[in-house]
């Protein structure tokens, strides 16, 4: 207090970076921590829909149809991937989670009729039977990397980067890194496991190129290509994924989850969400391959109304990772004690990388594993997209869609100029397009 | 037995590959001459059958990448990444190999007769890789299983952040990366070394190696390792 008067709030120094300020000068070392970016950033929230009036009219909520499937990989593959609705799981590691939380996403992506996605580490036989449409990530780390396990997938997804921390490896701390974990990955147990950020065969998209083709010959060309990078120059890279010769790009905003990286990584590296899909947008339409290849968006997609504003926007589909860890428990408001003992709450945590985690998803410790029931789970996972479906479809419906895919640009409106700017929208209430009208 | 003779020109790899894949037919045991290789990428990838192929000529990137069982031989040099992910069998260049040979190899046997570009061995995960020549820089990156040997020099870094594959060097090491050290050559190293060496078709005396392992200060973050990383 300065008299009787509050003392301004310090902005240079807010609290959270007295507290960063302490723990570095203590321990020496930057703060490894799991889930994605804390800081506000413009996102789908900014964006609202232009439901039909006069001027256009809606389709009849529960009685007309509103279709979700899309298909994905037909630019080259000979079985491309058909999904049922246009959400899917992102690649998330065994050893990042475990083996419950990997099988439960499974039963309950393949309950919706979706994908979900390998992680560092490799395929696990539990996710690969629990889940209907499996995407194998080939990841620079190459860890329990299998052609089996290719020509057993449904597609394949060669990571470049991931939007928690584009440019960098992963890390897996010791106390994930179980006897299981580190056998599939040919690794001395215990150990801080760090993932290189390049692959150890290619770099540039020339090289690309010709890894894309090793896999196709590997798999016969039957397998769909993805090819996913973390959100920076998003306009460049997806360019260069296509003439690489991927089917399809997958782009994580900054948003995106990790199991554990450097905060300085998930707070500062890489763009939001929102401006990600404009940009890869423009990039397949500049190459004429705009719905040919297709756009599966991720990065802190958590409800169908940012579902809807992703396709909207031009992706052809999202993927989810954090949110679907959520339907599984992650931050539910049980077993407290051990949140605190965390020195968290729900609601709060991001302690993925201690391997703590209350509710059993992060976790390699057998006690706290028991906690999650896949089947439970998997439900839960199930509804969770149901939900996500219904609420897309009765926004693209209000918007006088027949398909999820007909949302278009136009059908939205920004309420900031930051988004009117990154998505390229109107600014409510006005015509403006910052950089453009 | 006969072998089947397969001319690139007129085949394509497309129809290579589907043919050593035993995908238009039975393969197990036979021998095949692949010509006209003119540098062509990933050339007998993939396969899953004990088939014998002989390269005639130079190939590309990831020539017998990812292959179980099979015995593939390049008369002649290898682009990159040549048997990159080679989970058993064996891959012998008569040449030189470009960068990344062996990469994230999880078993098997890869020679190369002449020598090997940078990266040699990179993510190596249980194969072995015997080199004639010498290797360039940063061999060995984050190697975490298996045996690289080799008979010329060592580039720059060699072995940095390795994890528990051994490194054998017979002529001089350029530079050491970081946790990367020498270590003593027991009996029993040597006598595994010399069988390695002969099943490569190498002449070499073990005793003359010299044998590089990880000192394991890295495997868990300290701060009094910081610089390292």
């Amino acid at each position: 207090m300065a008299g009787d008067y509050p003392e301004r709030p310090w902005a240079t120094f807010p609290p959270h970076v007295i507290s960063e300020i302490h723990r570095a000068a203590d321990q020496g070392l930057y703060y490894i921590r799991g889930a994605g970016a804390r800081r506000a950033l413009p996102t789908f929230d900014d964006l609202v829909f232009l439901g039909a009036s006069v001027s256009r009219y809606p389709l009849e909520g529960y009685r007309e149809r509103c279709d979700t499937n899309v298909t994905i990989g037909a630019r080259h593959a000979s079985r491309p991937v058909e999904l049922k609705i246009p959400i899917t799981i992102a690649g998330m590691s065994f050893g990042a989670l475990s083996a419950n939380a990997k099988r439960a996403l499974g039963l309950g992506a393949s309950a919706m009729g979706t994908s979900t996605t390998t992680g560092d580490g490799g395929m696990t036989m539990e996710e690969r039977e629990a889940s209907e449409t499996l995407v194998y990530q080939v990841l620079p780390s190459r860890y329990g990397m299998d052609p089996d396990h290719l020509r057993i997938a449904d597609a394949i997804e060669v990571v470049v980067g991931q939007g928690a921390k584009p440019g960098g490896g992963g890390m897996l701390l010791g106390q994930k890194v179980t006897e299981r974990v580190a056998d599939m990955r040919t690794l001395p147990a215990g150990i801080d496991q760090r993932s290189a950020c390049r692959h150890p065969d290619w770099t540039g998209p020339d090289d690309l190129a010709i890894k894309i083709l090793e896999l196709r010959e590997v798999t016969n060309w039957e397998k769909p290509v993805y090819v996913k990078v973390g959100a920076t120059r998003t306009q460049y890279d997806v360019a260069l994924a296509v003439k690489a010769g991927a089917d399809a790009v997958v782009v994580d905003g900054m948003q995106g989850g990790t199991a554990a990286t450097q905060e300085v990584f998930i707070e500062d590296v890489g763009i939001p969400t929102l401006p990600a899909v404009r940009l890869a947008v423009e990039a397949l339409k500049e190459l004429g391959v705009h719905r040919q290849v297709q756009l599966i968006v991720s990065g802190g997609i958590r409800t169908g109304s940012d579902v809807a504003k992703a396709l909207a926007l031009g992706a052809d589909a999202v993927s989810i990772g954090m949110a679907a860890l959520m339907a599984l428990n992650c931050n539910a408001p049980l077993y407290l004690e051990d949140y605190e003992a965390l020195g968290t709450r729900p609601g709060a945590c991001n302690m993925c990388q201690t391997g703590r985690c209350p509710v059993g998803v992060t976790t390699q410790d057998p006690l706290l594993e028991a906690r999650l029931d896949p089947e439970e789970a998997g439900r839960r996972v199930r509804n969770y997209l149901s939900t996500l479906t219904m609420e897309c479809q009765t926004l693209a419906r209000a918007c006088g869609k027949s398909h999820v895919h007909n949302l278009e640009p136009e059908d939205l409106a920004a309420l900031t100029v930051e988004a009117a700017a990154m998505a390229q929208v109107p600014l409510a209430g006005t015509g403006w397009i910052p950089g453009r009208s | 037995m006969t072998a089947e003779t397969i001319d690139l020109d007129a085949a394509g790899v497309r129809a290579l590959n589907r043919r050593l894949q035993g995908r238009e037919g039975p393969v197990a045991g036979r021998h095949f001459i692949v010509t006209n290789a003119k540098g062509r990428h990933a050339l007998a990838a993939g396969l899953t059958e004990r088939v014998n192929v002989r390269i005639r000529g130079h190939v590309g990137y990831y020539c017998a990448g990812m292959n179980r069982l099979a015995d593939v031989t390049v008369e002649g040099n290898a682009g990159t990444g040549v048997a990159e992910n080679l989970m058993s069998g064996a891959v012998r260049v008569t040449g030189d190999a470009s960068q990344s040979a062996g990469a994230s190899g999880r078993g098997g046997l890869l020679v190369v007769e002449g020598s090997a570009s940078a990266r040699c061995g990179i993510t190596m995960k249980g194969i072995d890789i015997v080199v004639g020549g010498s290797i360039g820089h940063m061999s060995a990156f984050m190697a975490q299983a298996g045996r690289l040997v080799v008979c010329g020099d060592a580039g720059a870094y060699l072995g940095d952040s390795i994890y528990e594959a051994e490194i054998f060097v017979r002529g001089r090491v350029e530079s050491l990366g970081a946790d990367c050290v020498e270590k003593e050559l027991s009996a029993e190293d040597a006598s595994g070394l010399e069988a390695l060496l002969a099943e490569a078709g190498m002449d070499g005396d073990a005793a003359r190696f010299r044998r590089y392992g990880s000192a394991r200060r890295l495997y868990n973050f300290r701060i009094d390792n910081a610089a390292a990383y």
